[in-house]
């Protein structure tokens, strides 16, 4: 079942649009935003929400690359994978990066903190090379540059789970 | 020198508000506008000359003379914003999106009122999410102020406005294929005839222009076509916004009179070639045109001159190459991303561009055959335009058709060495 | 017609059509993938590839695709432009570079598309090195097998199944060359033309999984013109036989019935032929305290002659699902008094009344594709997606008909499939459905209406009302629903082609009657209007026309004098009226010889039991709902059980029931020599009964040759005859004769096109697969050449003025303490012969009672509770017969029956709803309904 405040979110949206169907892929958006992936029961529970059949959403959460139908760690870091990332040296940014993760991109680290997926062309060419962490972008990258950004993304939570503990 | 487009617009600060956007002559052009007829509004677009600037240069009012008009105009009529902006190297829609939300917003307006639009939707990737902000915010002021909505400024004419954000992939950027999208549907292009004008949303009339193109109007309503056509140095209306990317000194996005040469762009704004490297060809206006090369580099940026070089203006901006990178790396990156855009409706494309992939997959890990260029070569054929369902293919034949001509050493070089000759052994 | 120029000849085209259309209906070989002619184009495939040139100057020309090209005056194509060859020959190229290259193991192999394209794009060499990518397959269900690492995303799955049958469970999932055609989880199914993929797929990604079990090529398949049984829409077949077992069914188009698709239960339900319940041999019990035991053909007509020599009075019971030649048989064996129709009281009035109606005329019944072409449609009292299926896949053609006139206005052609779908968005077209429950085409209908048949009933009559005041009023009609039938009478009225849908489904007599009240209304206002009535079985409108009594009448009969030997045919009396009424019947008679291909309550309790040919092993005529009479053919010899019956199908035990009772009559009455072929019983009937003359001209006889020769039922390329019974004997057995047909149980004879109504098989060289049906087609997707099966029988007299019925029944009044049970159908066992198979009797459902949740919390009930039902006794229940008072009914004791409870909403408080004609429901079975019942907690 779509939390109210899905519900809620999803309504607002569906007032754009002359049907419920122009919504659904705005839905998966929202239900990932919430769960942080689309699983088969936010497929259902989507599909139930627009009166929509599991295979139509399917089919379109499957087509559009953002819509994560596998589970994603807390952050999700898109890297830039085209051509004028690629002249820049995105290449040596990716296995960097998988080194210092210890996965392969479309991985998730064992901790479950960041997962690494290369992505099209980020509109940012002219700061090549170019990644996304969630919604914030980072640029004219170099390895340096990611371990500085890595660690703050770590600090950060170590920061979170240090106050969760002192709560606790 | 003129800047009309990013007169207001200052990168990395926030953009102007509404009042400032006011203050600066803003929303003036859509209260003219709606002192016009919706047939003067197009007939002074067209006037301008103004191409699309969404890559393939159609006049603009002569896409919107196809609208239905008139009482019996089927309705509701839309007018859609593409801010897909997903044309590998390109970055010039967002500069406008951020920088100046308001002018976007004014150019739909009055783009919509002269073909009597109902409803506005701005289209728009999912990677920009500044943007989609700003937007969102902007929209919701020009609501605020009677700029949208019921009965515009006291007017008759009334425009709903919404935003909507991509889920992400290239062919949502094809205008039908952004239709579908929009509806909520998987990006498949639709078939043309009906064009969108007569069907196109919901099977209503509809508009598709892009960013650039939209904030050109209200400049053309505002002051006319002979100094819209005077800004530029070309046949073709306006400025241009124009950028580079790749190992310049300087890579931007800068706005110039339409119809800069090439040369000026690389040399005087983007700075040159970076210390150490050499320039070999660059790609003119995002992934899909065709190689050019030093010979054509005193070229005019415009839509017939680039044809001279047997290329495209595209989105006009430049991917440049250098001497440091392998040629055959660079078309694999590039038809490595459009057969994983493929939508997958039509054969040559979906099976065509994997196995073109594959082949210079091979070449590069060694494995390439000298039968495989001629596979290549017979591939640029046959994905040509009116061969495929849309041009998503067609233009993935053409940086590779230009490649085979320019850079065939460096093919033949990775199939008799069997390695790329760039990388490290 | 306008003149286009392919490779710099003329030929005449239709203007506008699509150029692929039209170069296949001129013969000419292009290949295509994604258009078909039910579907339309959508250019996804690129196969058709040609060049079309500006004018006699241009040499260059540019490549479009055929089937996205409209045909006009003075276009200058080419076929043969290598460079069109080229790039046609390299889109097959394309499709093979992921295909995995198993055709031996493929169960498409040998009637590919794929192949057949592949071929003729001469695409002979593989290129590509790569890795081909691989998918996991689904279960999805019984019916249907999923291979999709064959598939080459030509969309025509999706299409035929989401687009144009509705269903919305299987979608194109992911992108690029990783397009997954699919469900979204493992599971059946949902839609019950299913079974259509596997045809409409041009490779093997969906695959019949019946045949799969018993596999064997297209080739080996003997087959024969056939029609379905499952249901009285008379849908044409193809089944195909080998090794004595009925393998599969394939459609066989008939551009009037038909056309391109099946329905599942039609397609499936085959295997009923194979079941362990056929009856293979004579049985015989001299007294019925023994079982049945087998005995040979001569035993059997001994004693049966033995029996008859006396005069005994003999009295036949014919069937719906027999053969009018079957039942005719019967009738000359038994004298015209002697012979009923073995179905109830009710049902025969039913059915009397609806052809009563029919041949009033002014209105016609129309075809399925006439149905097609409706751009109006009530539908009342009748759930046809459970009753008919077939018909509620044209209604969802129908109701495009409207809609698509926007797209004509934007100039859009209709070929143009998803831009004239995008024109129409959702909009259908005005389809009201007043129905005792919901239906599975509601998603499309304008307005649906819920309740129980004497409220359908009323709405038909005051939608007639309103449309001519001289139709009588309803009274007491509330304001919704009057408004809702000035609603629809303003839809009909305005209509080109208005269409009312009905019949027997729901029980009621009212019903069927409301329904010609609105067509003749229509009529009368000199609206074209039609009027389409669904029957229950393949032969029941056949049977009808062959006159008789029905079941009471019969019982009434042997009360006065009991019967000496009752002949039954092909027939279950159990599933057609009350138990006790049966077991009456049945007690009342001495002997009773049952024939039929099925063991059933019945045949269990018959003295002798007759093995007859099930359709697949027998000809005859079948009349169907439209009242149009086509032959069906016997596709392979039985298989008796006949010791040193080597290859398991020499003539055995098992004979066409008519052949049966011949035999009787020659034992019996030495009527020597009175028909020795199908040709003769048909000629006999035809003189008896002058309605049923054109069943003459159903089909050719079998004195027919084309050339001199028979047409073979086996392909050219029939293998292993030879050697198919090697391990019992070398010697290779003569070939059966077949003297009541012009077709041979043979590989030789006429290799050329027989007429339509005798085609074995579609094939032409170069076109292996089911799409060498345009070979046969003058214009592709149009009728057959020579004109498409079947004989009208019925047709109206337009312009007559017809007397409305003027019965109006009294509003539903629910009664304290008691429930009006109402039939619901279900497309899966609902129907006797295709339970039987077994991929249908996996989807069948389970017996239950079905309450609205408000009713049942009343009686303490929740969904999956046991609930107690005791029928309120015959008498009472059937308003009907009591009114005539012409049958014998007396009471029956009150039967309590238990059942699991389910919900279902839309009842109507006071009204409970019980699974029609479900096996496992006992003496249910052959309870009419709607009838009353006390319901109780368990
Ligand atoms: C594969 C593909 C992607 C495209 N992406 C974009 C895009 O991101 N933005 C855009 O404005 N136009 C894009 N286009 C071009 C549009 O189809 C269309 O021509 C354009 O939006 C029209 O606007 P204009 O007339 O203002 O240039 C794309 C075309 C293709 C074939
Ligand atoms: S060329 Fe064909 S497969 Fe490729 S994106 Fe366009 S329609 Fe889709
Ligand atoms: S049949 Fe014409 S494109 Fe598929």
């Amino acid at each position: 079942m779509l939390s109210e405040q899905e519900r809620r979110e999803i309504e607002a949206h569906a007032r754009h649009y002359p049907n419920n169907r122009a919504v659904c892929i705005e839905a998966l958006k929202i239900v990932q935003q919430h769960r942080g992936w689309v699983s088969n029961e936010g497929i259902a529970d989507v599909a139930e929400a627009l009166q929509m059949k599991p295979a139509e959403l399917e089919s379109v959460a499957t087509f559009y690359n953002m819509i994560f139908r596998k589970p994603v760690g807390k952050h999700v870091i898109l890297l830039c994978d085209s051509v004028s990332c690629w002249i820049m040296g995105y290449e040596r940014l990716r296995q960097h990066l998988g080194d210092k993760l210890g996965i392969r991109p479309g991985q998730t680290t064992a901790d479950g903190r960041f997962t690494l997926l290369p992505n099209v062309c980020l509109g940012a060419c002219d700061h090549a090379p170019v990644m996304m962490v969630d919604d914030a972008y980072y640029q004219d990258l170099d390895p340096a540059r990611v371990d500085e950004i890595l660690a703050s993304y770590q600090q950060e939570e170590e920061k979170s789970t240090d106050g969760n503990a002192a709560d606790s | 020198m003129e800047t009309p487009l990013t007169h207001n617009i200052s990168p990395g600060k926030e953009p102007p508000d509404l009042a400032q956007y006011e203050k600066a002559g803003g929303y003036a052009a859509l209260r003219k506008a709606l002192s016009m007829s919706p047939a003067e509004v197009q007939a002074a677009v067209k006037e301008s000359n103004l191409r699309g600037r969404g890559g393939a240069g159609f006049p603009t009012a002569q896409k919107w003379s196809f609208v239905p008009m008139g009482d019996d105009a089927p309705r509701p009529k839309y007018l859609v914003c593409n801010a897909d902006e997903m044309e590998p190297g390109t970055f010039k829609d967002r500069m406008l999106l951020e920088g100046d939300p308001h002018q976007l917003i004014e150019g739909i307006i009055v783009s919509a009122y002269a073909i009597q639009a109902d409803v506005a939707y701005v289209f728009l990737r999912w990677a920009y999410k500044l943007a989609a902000r700003r937007m969102e915010e902007s929209i919701a002021e020009a609501y605020r102020h009677g700029y949208l909505g019921k009965n515009i400024l006291g007017s008759a004419y009334s425009l709903g406005m919404h935003l909507h954000v991509s889920a992400g992939r290239y062919m949502c950027g094809e205008e039908t294929a952004l239709l579908n999208a929009l509806e909520g549907k998987r990006a498949n292009p639709r078939t043309k005839p009906p064009y969108p004008q007569v069907s196109g949303l919901w099977g209503k009339p509809t508009i598709v222009n892009n960013v650039e193109t939209l904030c050109n109007i209200p400049h053309i309503v505002k002051r006319g076509a002979e100094w819209f056509k005077s800004l530029s140095r070309s046949d073709d209306g306006g400025t241009k916004l124009y950028g580079v990317s790749g190992r310049v000194k300087n890579p931007g996005l800068w706005e110039l009179p339409m119809g800069t040469s090439m040369r000026e762009i690389l040399e005087e704004h983007a700075g040159g070639m970076c210390d150490g490297y050499q320039f070999r060809g660059l790609l003119p206006g995002g992934a899909s045109t065709d190689f050019v090369t030093a010979e054509h580099l005193d070229l005019a940026m415009d839509f017939d001159s680039m044809k001279k070089a047997d290329s495209r203006l595209g989105t006009g901006t430049m991917i440049v190459l250098d001497d440091k990178t392998c040629p055959v790396g660079m078309l694999l990156n590039l038809e490595h991303f459009f057969a994983q855009e493929s939508c997958g409706w039509c054969t040559p494309c979906w099976s065509g561009l994997s196995w073109i992939e594959q082949i210079l997959q091979d070449m590069e890990e060694g494995r390439g055959r000298a039968s495989d260029l001629e596979v290549l070569e017979s591939h640029t054929r046959l994905l040509g335009p009116g061969h495929t369902f849309c041009a998503l293919a067609p233009g993935a034949a053409e940086p590779l058709q230009s490649g085979l001509k320019y850079f065939r050493d460096d093919f033949e070089r990775h199939i008799h060495e069997k390695r790329c000759p760039w990388s490290p052994t | 017609m306008t003149t286009i120029h392919i490779d710099n000849r003329p030929y005449p085209a239709k203007d506008g059509e699509n150029l692929l259309q039209e170069c296949l209906s001129l013969g000419f070989n292009l290949p295509y993938f994604c258009w078909h002619p039910a579907l339309g184009s959508v250019g996804a495939c690129r196969q058709c590839a040609i060049k079309q040139f500006k004018n006699e100057e241009d040499k260059h020309g540019k490549i479009v695709m055929a089937c996205m090209t409209a045909a006009k005056d003075g276009i200058r194509i080419s076929i043969d432009d290598p460079e069109a060859q080229d790039f046609r020959a390299s889109v097959a190229e394309w499709l093979m570079v992921n295909h995995p290259h198993d055709c031996p193991v493929c169960d498409e192999g040998g009637e590919c598309h794929l192949q057949d394209m592949t071929v003729m794009n001469g695409h002979v060499y593989r290129r590509y090195h790569g890795r081909k990518r691989t998918f996991h397959n689904q279960d999805l269900g019984p019916l249907v097998n999923h291979e999709m690492n064959r598939c080459i995303q030509c969309y025509r799955c999706t299409r035929f199944y989401r687009e144009y049958a509705g269903g919305r469970d299987l979608d194109a999932l992911v992108l690029r060359n990783q397009v997954y055609f699919g469900r979204h989880q493992d599971g059946v199914l949902e839609n019950e033309f299913s079974g259509n993929l596997v045809e409409v797929c041009p490779t093997g990604v969906f695959t019949d999984k019946t045949l799969k079990r018993h596999y064997t090529r297209k080739w080996d398949l003997q087959t024969a013109p056939s029609v379905c049984v499952h249901c009285g829409l008379g849908c044409n077949t193809i089944p195909g036989e080998r090794y004595g077992t009925l393998r599969r069914i394939r459609n066989r188009f008939n551009g009037a019935v038909n056309g391109y698709f099946l329905c599942d239960r039609g397609r499936y339900g085959y295997e009923f032929v194979n079941s362990g319940r056929r009856v293979r041999q004579p049985l015989l019990r001299k007294n019925r305290t023994q079982l049945l035991q087998p005995v040979s053909k001569r035993a059997a007509l001994q004693h049966l002659g033995e029996l008859l020599s006396g005069g005994a009075r003999v009295i036949g019971i014919g069937s719906p699902r027999a053969s009018i030649e079957a039942n005719f048989a019967l009738r000359t064996l038994v004298g015209r008094d002697q012979f009923y129709l073995g179905i109830s009281e009710r049902d025969l009035r039913l059915l009397a009344s609806i052809l009563d109606i029919l041949r009033k005329g002014p209105a016609r019944t129309p075809s399925l594709h006439e149905v097609e072409l409706a751009d109006a449609v009530l539908v009342l009292g009748e759930d046809v997606a459970n009753t008919a299926p077939r018909l509620g896949l044209a209604l969802r053609q129908s109701v495009r008909r409207q809609p698509e006139k926007i797209a004509k206005k934007m100039g859009i052609p209709l070929w143009n499939d998803h831009a004239v779908r995008e024109a129409m968005q959702e909009e259908h077209g005005p389809l009201f459905i007043a129905t005792l429950a919901n239906t599975r085409i509601d998603d499309i209908a304008t307005r649906t209406f819920r309740g129980p048949p004497a409220e359908l009933a009323r709405l038909g009559l005051a939608i007639a009302h309103a449309l001519d005041p001289i139709a009588p009023q309803v009274p007491g009609l509330s304001d919704t629903a009057q408004a809702l039938a000035g609603a629809i009478a303003e839809k009909l009225k305005a209509a080109e082609r208005p269409l009312v849908i009905s019949g027997i489904g729901c029980g009621d007599k009212a019903v069927v009657e409301a329904a010609a009240n609105v067509t003749w209304a229509l009529c009368n206002m000199g609206r074209p209007a039609e009027f389409c009535y669904v029957v229950p079985e393949c032969n029941s409108l056949g049977a009808m026309m062959l006159g008789g009594g029905s079941l009471e009448t019969a019982l009434e009969a042997m009360n006065d004098a009991a019967a000496d030997i009752l002949v039954i045919l092909e027939n279950d009396l159990y599933r057609r009226a009350d138990a006790a009424l049966v077991d009456r019947l049945l007690a009342a008679a001495r002997h009773i010889v049952m024939i039929d291909h099925i063991e059933h309550t019945t045949s269990a309790k018959a003295d002798m039991v007759l093995p007859a040919a099930a359709f697949a092993e027998a000809d005859g005529t079948l009349v169907n709902n439209e009242g149009r009479a086509q032959r069906f053919f016997q596709v392979f010899v039985p298989r008796g059980e006949i010791e040193g019956d080597i290859r398991g199908d020499t003539p055995g035990d098992i004979q066409e029931s008519w052949r049966w009772m011949r035999d009787i009559m020659v034992v019996g009455r030495g009527d020597e020599g009175q028909w020795s072929s199908l040709d003769d019983v048909t000629a006999a009937c035809a003189a008896v009964i002058p309605s049923l003359e054109p069943i003459l001209r159903a089909a050719p006889s079998a004195a027919f040759r084309m050339d001199g020769q028979k047409i073979p039922r086996e392909s050219h390329r029939y293998s292993g005859r030879t050697v198919m019974h090697a391990n019992v004997s070398i010697h290779e057995p003569e070939q059966p004769q077949d003297p009541d047909t012009a077709l041979a149980f043979s590989m030789e004879g006429y290799s050329g096109h027989p007429p339509p109504s005798l085609i074995p098989r579609f094939w032409a060289p170069g076109w292996n697969s089911i799409q060498a049906l345009n070979k046969f087609q003058d214009e592709v997707g149009g009728p057959l050449s020579g004109g498409d099966p079947g004989e009208r029988l019925i047709e109206p007299t337009p312009g007559k003025k017809a007397a409305y019925f003027e019965n109006i029944p009294a509003g539903f009044e629910p009664r304290v303490g008691e429930w009006l049970l109402l039939p619901l159908h279900h497309i899966f066992g609902s129907e006797e012969l295709s339970i039987l198979a077994p991929g249908v009797a996996e989807l069948s459902v389970q017996p239950y009672l079905a309450l609205n949740p408000e009713d049942a919390s009343n009686l303490g009930l929740t969904d999956g509770d046991e609930v107690q039902l005791r029928l309120r006794a015959q008498a009472d229940a059937q308003v009907d017969v009591k009114a005539d008072d012409s049958a014998n009914t007396t009471a029956t004791t009150a039967e309590v029956f238990r059942l699991p409870l389910r919900f279902k909403p839309e009842l109507l408080h006071g009204t409970a709803g019980l699974p029609a004609g479900l096996t496992g429901m006992g003496n249910l079975a052959g309870v009419a309904l709607p009838a009353w019942g006390e319901l109780k907690k368990v």
